[in-house]
């Protein structure tokens, strides 16, 4: 894509007050459910139905996205994000729910229902992902270019030389030297993996950014370089963003709104601002306290 | 000796034959086929069991040919077998119904029916016994008299009608397996399609059954050594003979005693247990349960038997961190004659894909020599 | 207990299930037809998907050719001719043009085929995604969804990390704009012959129990780059030393007498025919 069709994407973006991804009403189920804990107030033991041991992974989530809006989604593990996020991507099949992407088609249908082809294409183009295990986004033995070039082959680009120049560009953008460019993912550390996967997320330009814990596990310095770099993606791109963590700090850090999850739902939500000066659900005060 | 693969490929081939007839001829001796099958029925069996065709004399006759090579009796006896019409199908036999030889369980010491040792030499000391090395025809049915008249003699409770429940019927009774529906889905014949994935069980049961046999036991060892958790426990061995028949007419009410009897196969029946987490809504609540391996081959090679048994269950678990429960890689893994052709087709001459590969190599090598002089 | 074998060595029924998979394979091109795989008195892996090809579509009136790394009289192309010869007595030729049924292990014939003749090719890896991926139920998903970005991923990265696409022989081919095809490990050179050919090309996987095909007039594309485009081996200026022909695909050989490197012709048939014509013109000259 050329830097003038970009430019006039991000301005119809902004021109419009639609967002760009839509979740609304998502569930996933672990077990066949019984009428007991499928009744929307049901009362279960953390997320599991004491009746029929049902895992109620995430229950009725819904909320929407902006163009160039970051939306945080807070929780401790186990309480359901990362599940939510993959459902959102495809890894896993969601119980039931509806997902709009509007970048897709307009946000005529649920992206759920589509063929996995069609899946497959919204991956390609509409959706950047990053995992917090390197190791699901990259493929460790082939070189980075070749990694940031899959899914620019995947929507059909076929010009070696456009893509290994998009290929630097990137890099570059990640902060990542032209030498090591050739070099497998599987020889760099944790943060250069990491940056190797928003560089490689970032190949198609998509609308979506979808970020699932991705400073998890890094010092801390090179938490603050990837935190930079997602700000920096935002405001050059913008883009929407999902971000997942468990980390308080890294929400406050990224995004504007903000939801609370707590044992598969959403026990909170709001302006990030606001909830950190007033949380009101128990568990987003405790949160909110020992970050102080 | 000059070997020119190219050409005069013709001639070649037809010394190499002579010549590898005269090194078999060279040893001056041959053997009859009785006593092929006389004296080798664990080979027998082995390669009957491989090339799943129940042909006692035939696999003689593939053994000697092969000059003992089991692999290669396999492979000839195999490729006789895909000459065959089916004409017919067997009736379904009930392994409750074998005669049993021998029958052992390592989860209970006393079931219902007994332990039945009977022949084995499980519990024999491997020394080479020299005796054999000078050993008659006569010495063998002096021998075969003597121990006739030993059993011959043994007191009447030592003896059974060779008749016996089913050990884990005791823990279907107590509901400790799960018990299942009879499943009456025609079974697979994987040597009249090819494997499709995930497999049905009858697809891969067979796969197992007709797998080269130390392929079988090395992925069975390798599950339990710990490359996918599995701990069973013998729950019943069970070796004796089964009878075959053909149903008189094919419609689906033909009276069972109106079929005809083929004859009898030796066979080797296992099931193993395994303790499992059931699932939390089972009714029981008691969240650990039994389940069961089954392995069944032909003949007496006991081993593949249990072996097989243990896969059957990695292969049901089917959790892709381990290779022993990775279908594809169990089941494209264990065909002795797939295994054989694919290793020994290395020695073929491949010269023109080396020539390509040649080229490549050169061309990139050029390519990065000319771009580090720039 | 001597036993006479059916002719071409199957029962009937088996034939005619390896025919129907034939027919599949020659409706929906490229695409990889699941079959029962008998098993043969030859290995697996030694050509027994070829063969089984063979022995389908063999009739009484056939005229044979096989050949292996180009040659008739390659041990292995022998051994095959001979099986199929024991149960069928059909002609057998070394003459590319007098052949009905032309099997080959690696190579496709110089001279080009026509429309009356099917060429069989053995192959012993049908799946061209399985070096990216293992799982046979993933590759089969891929296919149909045709998501070939794997297959697309491993040229790119051979480019990047050494300057060069091309991949030796079996370089992976899109049959009529739809299935990604492993065209058997025939060279670089030979694949361009599949594309818009006049006869018709089976491909036989004994071990792997997989049959497809190209059909006459079908568009065979290498994969490549639009900036990369495929490469054939390169044999410029290069020429045969026995026959004198160029542009064909050419064995590089040590004489060991002075310890040069020469080429001849792969294809020996074509080479020796080439000879016996420019032997047959001197004479005439000489009359």
């Amino acid at each position: 894509m050329t830097d003038m069709e970009q430019a006039r994407r991000v301005e119809a973006d902004v021109d419009s007050c639609d967002p760009c991804l839509s979740v609304s009403h998502l569930s996933l189920r672990f077990g066949a459910g019984c009428p007991s804990c499928m009744a929307p107030d049901a009362a279960l033991e953390r997320n599991v139905c004491p009746v029929c041991g049902t895992v109620h992974a995430v229950r009725d989530v819904s909320f929407d996205v902006y163009p160039g809006e970051i939306v945080g989604i807070v929780g401790e593990s186990g309480s359901g994000k990362s599940s939510l996020m993959k459902c959102i991507y495809f890894d896993q099949d969601a119980s039931e729910g509806d997902v709009r992407a509007l970048p897709f088609d307009g946000g005529a249908g649920n992206i759920l229902d589509l063929s996995s082809q069609h899946k497959r294409r919204v991956r390609n183009t509409v959706f950047g992902m990053v995992y917090q295990n390197p190791y699901l986004g990259l493929r460790m033995d082939f070189s980075s270019l070749s990694n940031i070039a899959e899914q620019m082959i995947a929507s059909g680009e076929r010009r070696v030389d456009a893509m290994c120049e998009r290929g630097y560009e990137l890099l570059g953008e990640v902060n990542i030297p032209a030498r090591r460019a050739k070099d497998a993912p599987a020889l760099f550390s944790g943060g250069m993996q990491q940056r190797v996967q928003i560089a490689k997320a970032l190949s198609n330009n998509p609308p979506i950014l979808l970020l699932d814990e991705v400073t998890t596990g890094l010092d801390l310095s090179v938490q603050a370089s990837v935190l930079d770099l997602i700000l920096r993606i935002r405001r050059d791109y913008g883009v929407g963003m999902v971000v997942v963590s468990h980390d308080l700090g890294v929400i406050r850090m990224l995004a504007d709104r903000t939801l609370v999850m707590l044992d598969g739902r959403v026990v909170e939500r709001g302006l990030t601002d606001q909830i950190l000066e007033d949380p009101q659900h128990p568990y987003t005060q405790q949160l909110v306290y020992s970050l102080i | 000796m000059g070997y020119v693969a190219v050409r005069g490929g013709g001639r070649a081939i037809e010394e190499s034959l002579r010549l590898f007839e005269l090194e078999r001829a060279s040893s001056g001796a041959s053997v009859a086929l009785d006593r092929v099958q006389a004296c080798f029925p664990d080979a027998i069996d082995q390669v009957m069991g491989e090339s799943s065709l129940y042909a006692p004399r035939l696999a003689a006759l593939a053994f000697k040919q092969a000059r003992g090579s089991v692999e290669e009796a396999v492979f000839l006896l195999r490729a006789f077998r895909s000459t065959l019409e089916r004409t017919s199908e067997t009736c379904v036999v009930d392994m409750e119904d074998m005669q049993v030889k021998r029958r052992i369980s390592a989860a209970f010491k006393d079931v219902p029916g007994g332990q039945v040792l009977g022949a084995t030499r499980d519990y024999s000391h491997r020394l080479i016994d020299f005796s054999l090395a000078d050993e008659t025809d006569g010495d063998v049915r002096d021998a075969a008299a003597r121990l006739r008249k030993h059993f011959a003699e043994a007191p009447d409770d030592a003896r059974f009608d060779g008749h016996l429940p089913k050990v884990l019927d005791y823990l279907r009774d107590q509901g400790l397996i799960p018990s299942c529906e009879n499943d009456d889905t025609p079974p697979a014949d994987v040597t009249m399609a090819s494997l499709e994935f995930p497999c049905v069980r009858s697809a891969r049961l067979q796969t197992l059954a007709r797998g080269m046999t130390q392929a079988v036991e090395a992925f069975g060892y390798a599950a339990i050594r710990g490359y996918g958790p599995a701990h069973p426990t013998v729950g019943e061995l069970r070796s004796g003979t089964v009878e075959l028949c053909v149903a008189a007419d094919a419609s689906d009410d033909a009276d069972p005693l109106d079929a005809f009897y083929l004859g009898d196969m030796r066979v080797c029946e296992v099931e193993s247990v395994f303790e499992v987490e059931s699932d939390a809504a089972d009714a029981s609540g008691a969240g650990l349960s039994f389940d069961i391996g089954y392995g069944l081959v032909m003949g007496d090679t006991e081993t593949k038997a249990v072996a097989m048994s243990v896969l059957d269950h990695c292969l049901e678990l089917g959790d892709p961190r381990y290779p022993t429960q990775d279908e594809e890689f169990v089941l494209y893994h264990v065909d002795g004659v797939e295994a054989q052709g694919f290793i020994s087709h290395l020695k073929l001459p491949h010269y023109v894909t080396f020539q390509s590969k040649l080229d490549t190599v050169r061309t990139a090598r050029e390519r990065q020599a000319h771009a580090a002089s720039v | 207990m001597q036993r006479l074998y059916n002719f071409a060595f199957f029962d009937e029924a088996s034939k005619r299930e390896i025919r129907r998979a034939i027919v599949k394979g020659i409706s929906v091109p490229g695409y990889q037809v699941p079959f029962a795989s008998r098993e043969m008195p030859i290995g697996r892996g030694w050509g027994t998907g070829g063969l089984q090809v063979t022995l389908a579509i063999i009739g009484a009136d056939d005229v044979l050719k096989v050949i292996d790394q180009g040659c008739d009289e390659s041990v292995n192309a022998v051994n095959i001719k001979k099986l199929v010869c024991a149960t069928t007595d059909v002609e057998t030729v070394e003459d590319t043009a007098a052949a009905t049924i032309i099997q080959s292990r690696h190579r496709i014939p110089e001279e080009p085929l026509r429309s009356d003749q099917v060429l069989v090719l053995q192959v012993p890896t049908p799946e061209p995604l399985r070096s990216f991926e293992p799982s046979e139920a993933k590759t089969r998903a891929l296919h149909a969804e045709a998501d070939y970005t794997g297959a697309w991923l491993g040229l790119f990265d051979r480019i990047v990390r050494f300057g060069e696409g091309s991949t030796g022989a079996d370089h992976p081919c899109l049959v009529n704009g739809r299935y990604v095809m492993a065209p058997s490990p025939i060279p670089r050179f030979d694949t361009t012959k599949l594309d818009g050919s006049e006869h018709l090309t089976l491909f036989g996987a004994g071990r792997e129990k997989k049959i497809y095909a190209v059909p006459p007039h079908t568009r065979v594309a290498p994969l490549d780059f639009e900036d990369r485009p495929f490469r054939v081996e390169d044999f410029d200026g290069l020429s045969c030393r026995l026959c004198g022909a160029s542009g064909v695909y050419l064995d590089e050989i040590v004489d060991e007498a002075t310890g040069e490197t020469v080429h001849q012709c792969n294809d020996t048939a074509f080479c020796a025919k080439r000879r016996e014509r420019a032997a047959a013109g001197d004479e005439t000259k000489g009359e």
